[in-house]
């Protein structure tokens, strides 16, 4: 982390030389200047994060954590040195963090490691992890299928009841209720940093000492706010986390599973095989200490250290400046999308909601496919659909949206694009009806 | 603004959007099909009535994008009457020209007002939108 004193937002001339990083960003899109604004899906890769991972392909590749030769020791230097600057980038260990293929793969981990805890897997050290009939795990309506699935499916497994916190008609957590929902029997509380839909952020620290006060593990989603806003998972005092490497300007094919050390070190393994390992016979095997004991298999070795140079670079901009960047995007967007006619922005929005730089918003009577194509038309790039959050949009009475998201290369000028093409695609589409 | 996305929502479709035809669910038909569109939760659910092979009418209802619904309607239009051989044949040639990227034409001459949704066939994104009514005739053809 930079750690830089100020907090102040990215000046003009420090936006465009990152920028200038970007190369895609130079794109034209059916005749017109790229407007990307769909880094919540994924982001774009500066030339620093794609060169990282081109000279580690042509100088030292090789097979990492086994083998004696010498681009066989770089190789696995470098791979271990990429998840120690993805450690301090969230304020954990070493060895708190496990590559796995992407953040939907790291919350499965977590569900499939209590799912085997609970078949009896991980002797003596796993029974608190074991679930049964009478526990509950306890979600939100506000979660993207990653997070939400794996624990109806633990809950299915294992006999234990899956609830969660509704949201209220503004797409507000219903966290008055958090005392009716969370209680001793709650083993687990699995919830969003940030939602993918409304952007806003929750107050971890608060929610994860509420689960800890009924004896629940708190499992965080931190898809949207790893990339967005800085992030310091001791402090935070989560149990475990999850966040991918292609929304924070690494590859795709990569993401991670933090959990705390000795959660990790009395789990059982969800994906076992090679690399995993200490003593195999034909009865049964021993498996290595974390985070070992969770990459079964050949790592994605490329992208683990793309995804450090990734990590690098924000940490070269400085967390707290982007965060601040994004804040004035989002307040940027929101004022702009409350001055046009038919908008309804969803989620909560005001003074006192904090929010990440992205914003969904449904135009009565026009299908979010259609807006988005007719953006599209003009080279802006947003994101169309329900975002993997089918509950939160029933819940809200749409089935899809259009998301507009920010990043820290996005520029005010490409916000304000979006924001006056909007009443043009807006205009077209209540014209022909 | 490019052409091709004006071309895209052309008067035949906006038409079949405000007044969709065959619209409604009713009692008695023959197989039904619910088909979504996972990505942006667009359905239709369609209800073909049989006569031995011949579909004697078809219904729908549905929501979703401009696209989907006209492709939905214009379809549905002109189900009754032919046999489950002929709707093959239309779903078929319709599917050959949306996987096409725009080379090969939809052939008007069999599928008339679908001739409209040519230009979806440029949008890959489109494509599925477009085909989600003619794989809902497909599958309930399929259980007749």
């Amino acid at each position: 982390m930079s750690g830089t004193a100020t907090a102040g937002a990215l000046s003009a001339t420090e936006l465009a030389a990152i920028r200038a990083d970007f190369p895609i960003l130079a794109e034209r899109v059916n005749g017109h200047d790229l407007v990307y604004l769909d880094w919540g899906a994924t982001s774009q890769r500066p030339r620093q994060v794609v060169e990282a991972e081109v000279d580690y392909v042509e100088h030292r590749n090789a097979a990492v954590h086994r083998g004696a030769h010498t681009l066989a020791a770089e190789a696995t230097e470098e791979f271990e040195a990429a998840r120690a600057k993805v450690a301090a980038f969230v304020g954990a260990g070493a060895d708190e963090i496990v590559w796995t293929s992407n953040a939907t793969e790291a919350l499965n981990a977590v569900a499939y490691s209590i799912g085997n805890a609970s078949l009896g897997r991980g002797g003596p050290a796993a029974e608190r992890f074991r679930l049964g009939p009478g526990d509950e795990i306890l979600s939100t309506e506000l979660e993207h299928h990653a997070n939400l699935i794996p624990w109806q499916e633990l809950a299915a497994r294992t006999g234990a009841t899956f609830r969660y916190v509704p949201v209220d008609d503004d797409g507000r957590l219903r966290l008055d209720l958090l005392d009716e929902l969370l209680t001793e029997r709650t083993r687990v509380f699995a919830f969003a940093h940030v939602s993918n839909v409304t952007g806003e952020v929750q107050p971890v620290a608060d929610l994860v000492a509420r689960a800890h006060a009924v004896g629940a593990l708190a499992v965080l989603d931190a898809c949207q706010s790893a990339p967005h806003l800085p992030l310091d998972l001791h402090a935070l005092g989560v149990d475990f986390a999850a966040f991918s490497g292609h929304k924070m300007l690494g590859p795709t094919g990569v993401g991670v599973l933090y959990g705390r050390r000795e959660h990790l070190a009395a789990m059982p393994p969800f994906l076992t095989g090679g690399s995993m390992i200490t003593t195999v016979t034909m009865e049964g095997a021993e498996f290595l200490p974390p985070p070992q004991r969770f990459e079964a298999g050949t790592q994605r070795v490329s992208q683990a250290i793309a995804l450090g140079a990734a990590v690098d670079f924000l940490a070269r901009v400085g967390m707290d400046r982007i965060a601040s960047h994004e804040a004035e995007l989002g307040a940027r967007l929101l004022a702009g999308l409350q001055q046009i006619d038919g908008v309804r922005i969803l989620g909560p929005v005001g003074e006192d909601v904090e929010r990440t730089g992205l914003a969904a918003i449904d135009v009565p009577g026009i299908h979010a496919h259609d807006l988005g194509q007719h953006l599209d038309a003009q080279g802006i790039a947003v994101r169309v659909g329900h975002h993997c959050a089918q509950p939160l949009h029933r819940r809200l009475g749409v089935t899809a949206s259009t998301r507009a998201s920010a990043y820290l290369a996005t520029t005010p000028d490409e916000v304000d694009a979006y924001l006056a093409a909007l009443p043009g695609a807006i205009e077209f589409f209540r014209r022909l009806a | 603004m490019s052409s091709d996305v004006e071309s895209l929502y052309q008067e035949i479709i906006v038409d079949h959007v405000k007044h969709p035809r065959h619209y409604g669910l009713q009692e008695g038909a023959t197989v039904e099909s619910h088909q979504l569109n996972p990505t942006c939760g667009d359905e239709v659910t369609l209800q073909l009535t049989l006569d031995g092979d011949t579909i004697t009418d078809a219904h729908w209802t549905g929501r979703g994008c401009m696209v989907s619904q006209s492709s939905m309607s214009i379809l549905a239009e002109q189900l009754p009457g032919l046999t489950a051989a002929e709707a093959g044949e239309r779903i078929e040639s319709f599917r050959a020209s949306m996987r096409s990227r725009g080379e090969i034409p939809v052939d008007e001459d069999l599928l008339g007002d679908a001739i409209a949704l040519e230009g979806a066939a440029k949008f890959v994104a489109r494509v599925k939108c477009a085909m989600l009514g003619w794989v809902a005739a497909e599958d309930a053809l399929a259980k007749r």
